[in-house]
């Protein structure tokens, strides 16, 4: 019998752990010279879900003596599939990060200034509940917001419902994937969702644009795109950086930044004039096809070439390439599209691009996900919870279909005319001064608010500016709510603990349970435990709950999830089709047909550099750039410059500098240069998620360059209120110069 | 049956370097904080816009000829297992001259034990009933591979015999069995 048999079997079995232990000892015994066992194996092995990023794969914890040991892919879940990223992995650096947060904290002294002081339970929660109620009784529960980023926030969501409040924003709608989603439904009804349904794994030409798989390390899309290569899909990726995944492409082509729709429109031109696009799923499923045909016909290779910098012989050879691929052609959805304000647009070229080549709904392209439904816990109905006030006008953004997390922000601020419209803040997993565009505004919103209470692991930078900080327990100490995504097949995963809540922790459901208790919500929260809560859920489905605490998934039948499977074509449209051309675009006053306005994207100013971000793959922004075992790999990102551009500035590989922006805002902390041919000479590249200023994070902070302090302006989507980033400007200051000149004007450093 | 030699081979084609093979190495190994038994490699050649990129997850070659082995003047450092490279803490007196001899840089001093450490191939599963190493485990790539070298039909034996593989440092004379998939 193999080990890990004894491990699934037995997970909490000290029968098995003894047996095995007398079964290793005969083996190693017959080495002359021993290598000894390292010993990581658990005696118990907890079934869970990740939360190292939002991806939520399942993991298998190694528990000894009371401590996680190490951390494996569950080989029965449909995402991880045994497997995981670093990030997964380290998931222990984290756990034990000395740095965590470990009691209920209160503000002693104005706020940003970090002095609290610890108190009980009890203390803290009294002075959130009492805060909410008097912003309640004042200003009505539409006064509070909520900001969240994490699969815990599910309990403040309720909370908050339950309170009246409508305004619960994440920001991972307007500053991430909100334009993608919004750009799909447009075109196909729906939009790809997270984990995205996109078939890599089956996919024959696999288009990128911008996007990192590999670097961007969600598992289950980066083990497909390995899937994928070993079948050796035509990759083609579209990037000004030669990024990971450029480097095992068929082509890439070195985009000019923010030229990506005209490459788009230019293949349209070449598939739809070379009639190689799916005619028949086309007349089946399209609508405004001729108008589309019209609307590209002018937009040639020539035509792109300057714009793009792509000479026109390849675009029509990856046009054709791409093309010939169909129905198993997927032009990639992406994640982080949140870039030059016209992003909706792109992602309804990249959305026709594949309703062209009938690959939604089929294999290779985009599936259609199965989900299984798992009964609610029976709750009293929510209050009418009115509209969000995230914009200044409800006509203005009109496809929004999630609340704005900078629309919140604004309205938290004074206006020119009248009082701010939100006067609290509850913050759940959400680094705010990182996370939103233009910190300064956020500054000014966070000094402005009445009450500000954060709910947080790790002592980030907003907890310094809260009034209540609420320390959670790790994903690897809490049940969180069932997971059942839609993806390749239905099934229901398990977040459990593996250990108890270390200091004096709690986990996020407790937390949300004992403020609605002391806000007079009882009703809303009938259950006693987080268990009890989805023991009921699990036996209201008719599922087994033991099944599932002891195997941590339950996977359901496998459903069709392709057309030619038995899938049906159903798409949410106005018009009930592929939509080529969109009316309610058209009735909105917007481009019914993505359309490249020369100009659009600002050109950078002499001397300086547009500003592209991205991620490492073993962080996951800066929510882990503290984790020991995550930054022994990676501990300070650098700012990636084209060998040219380093020549002109007489910068060599490793320099330290500081970078400015077009408003003469200057980073806090220095970064090493990495001087490499990898980055387009007009841009400089910096991994997102460094430089912490908060004093907590006694090993993040000071290391490398914050890109967000260096984010002051965005450029917002019309259509959908996603904020832009990519429309930043820096330049070079030697870290030597920076910091003499500091000195002779007694800053006393940069520090 | 034919004893076993053991060998890794790392698909450099699929490998985007995410390092889930340095941290899973780390925790399953239980290392100190600051030391890795393996790495990841990259290179890039060529100027913008005609570039190429190697990405390689490295570790100990396990070499054949191992010059840690010879200069060890206690024997700490031995072959093993699978004519595995290993080293008996027990023996190790720490002189670091196997430092100094491996061309690889794969061998460092737990600061803990002040002993030499290195990677195992995970040899404490091996051989109880494990056949995979934590680095080949956790791979979201699938791009690590290890096995027997003498059985024909390994994972291993199919991919040397199918695919361009290559080693490092060739002329050193070590003969890893540690290949690269080109």
């Amino acid at each position: 019998m193999r080990r890990r048999d004894f491990i699934r079997i037995g997970s909490a079995g000290v029968g098995a752990a003894a047996l095995f232990g007398a079964y290793r000892s005969a083996r190693i015994g017959a080495y002359a010279h021993p290598v000894p066992d390292p010993g990581t194996d658990g005696d118990q092995v907890v079934p869970s879900f990740c939360e190292l990023c939002f991806w939520k794969c399942g993991i298998l914890a190694h528990v000894k003596d009371g401590r996680v040991t190490k951390i494996q892919g569950n080989p029965a879940d449909p995402l991880s599939r045994g497997r995981l990223c670093p990030r997964g992995a380290g998931g222990t650096g984290l756990l034990y990060d000395p740095d965590r947060l470990r009691h209920p904290l209160l503000r002693r002294d104005k706020r940003g200034a970090q002095q609290f002081e610890q108190v009980s339970w009890d203390a803290a929660l009294n002075e959130v509940a009492a805060n909410f109620d008097r912003i309640r009784a004042r200003h009505g529960a539409e006064a509070l917001a909520l900001f969240s980023h994490g699969y815990g926030g599910s309990w403040f969501r309720h909370l908050f419902k339950a309170y009246g409040s409508p305004n619960i924003a994440a920001p991972s709608y307007a500053q991430c994937r909100g334009p993608r989603d919004v750009g799909f439904s447009l075109t196909f009804g729906t939009g790809v969702g997270s984990p995205e349904v996109t078939d890599i794994a089956n996919a024959r030409c696999l288009v990128l644009i911008g996007n990192h798989l590999g670097e961007n390390m969600h598992n289950t899309q980066v083990q497909e795109f390995a899937e994928a290569l070993r079948q050796d899909v035509d990759l083609i990726v579209v990037d000004p950086r030669f990024s990971v995944a450029a480097s095992k492409a068929r082509h890439w082509l070195p985009i000019n930044p923010g030229a990506d729709l005209a490459l788009l429109l230019a293949w349209m031109h070449v598939i739809v004039g070379e009639g190689l696009h799916d005619r028949e799923y086309v007349a089946a499923h399209g609508h405004g096809f001729d108008q589309l045909r019209a609307h590209v016909a002018p937009l040639t290779p020539e035509w792109a070439h300057p714009r793009t910098g792509i000479e026109p012989a390849l675009i029509r050879r990856t046009a054709r390439l791409i093309a010939g691929a169909r129905p198993a052609s997927l032009v990639h959805p992406g994640r982080h599209v949140t870039w030059y304000g016209n992003d909706t647009q792109r992602s309804r070229a990249i959305a026709i691009l594949n309703g062209l080549l009938g690959s939604w709904g089929r294999r290779g392209g985009l599936f259609i996900p199965a989900q299984t439904e798992v009964l609610p816990y029976p709750d009293p109905a929510h209050p009418g919870t009115g509209t969000a006030i995230d914009r200044p006008a409800p006509s203005q953004y009109p496809l929004a279909d999630d609340v704005l997390a900078q629309g919140i922000c604004e309205a938290s601020v004074p206006l020119t005319v009248g009082d701010p419209k939100i006067h609290g803040w509850m913050v759940y997993g959400s680094n705010l001064p990182t996370t939103l565009p233009n910190p300064p505004q956020t500054y000014r919103a966070l000094q402005e608010l009445d009450f500000v209470v954060t709910v947080d692991v790790l002592p980030m930078e907003i907890t310094g500016w809260s009034d209540v900080v609420l320390p959670e327990a790790t994903y690897l100490e809490r049940h969180d709510d069932l997971n059942t995504p839609p993806w390749r097949e239905p099934y229901v995963a398990l977040r459990q603990p593996a250990v108890p809540p270390l200091f004096d922790t709690k986990p996020g459901w407790w937390i949300a349970r004992e403020l609605g208790l002391k806000l007079g919500l009882q009703s809303h929260f009938p259950w006693t435990d987080a268990e009890s809560y989805l023991r009921e859920r699990v036996r209201l489905t008719g599922l087994d709950w033991e099944r599932l605490q002891r195997e941590g998934v339950i996977r359901g039948p496998a459903q069709p999830i392709y057309f030619e499977e038995g899938a049906t074509p159903e798409f949410a449209t106005p018009s009930g089709k592929v939509e080529f051309y969109s009316s309610q675009l058209a009735a909105l006053g917007f481009d019914p047909m993505p359309t490249f306005h020369d100009g659009e994207v600002e050109d950078p100013p002499a001397g300086y550099y547009r500003l592209l971000t991205g991620r490492a793959p073993t962080h996951t922004f800066g929510r882990t750039t503290n984790n020991r075992l995550l930054s022994e790999v990676f501990d300070e990102n650098a700012v990636w410059v084209n060998g040219a551009v380093a020549a002109k500035w007489r910068l060599k590989d490793g320099d330290r500098v500081y970078l400015r922006n077009q408003d003469a805002v200057r980073s806090t902390f220095s970064a090493p240069v990495k001087v490499t041919e990898r980055i387009h000479p007009d841009a400089v590249y910096l991994v997102h998620g460094y430089g912490h200023r908060a004093k907590g994070l006694t090993f993040a902070r000071g290391r490398g360059i914050d890109d967000a302090e260096l984010i002051t302006r965005y450029k917002v989507d019309p259509i959908m209120g996603g904020t832009g980033m990519n429309v930043n400007f820096v330049t070079f200051l030697r870290a030597d110069d920076v910091e003499a000149e500091d000195a002779a004007a007694g800053a006393g450093g940069h520090a | 049956m034919n004893t076993p030699r053991y060998g890794m081979v790392v698909d450099t084609r699929t490998c985007v370097g995410c390092a889930a093979c340095v941290i899973a190495c780390k925790t399953e190994n239980d290392l100190p904080e600051g030391y890795e038994r393996n790495w990841i490699f990259t290179e890039t050649a060529g100027a913008y816009p005609d570039l190429g990129l190697t990405i390689r997850s490295e570790r100990c070659n396990h070499c054949e000829d191992a010059p840690c082995v010879s200069v060890c003047p206690t024997g700490a450092s031995h072959y093993g297992p699978g004519g595995t490279v290993q080293v008996d803490a027990d023996k190790c007196t720490g002189c670091k001259a196997c430092i100094a001899a491996c061309p690889y840089g794969a061998r460092f001093v737990d600061p803990r034990t002040n002993t030499v450490d290195k990677c195992t191939f995970c040899i404490h599963r091996v051989e109880n009933g494990i056949p995979t190493t934590a680095c080949q485990d956790v791979c979201p790539t699938g791009s690590i591979h290890f096995g027997d070298l003498n059985e024909p039909r390994s994972d291993v034996s199919r991919l040397l015999a199918t695919r361009e593989a290559y080693t490092l440092l060739p002329d050193a004379g070590t003969k890893p069995k540690h290949f690269f998939l080109k």
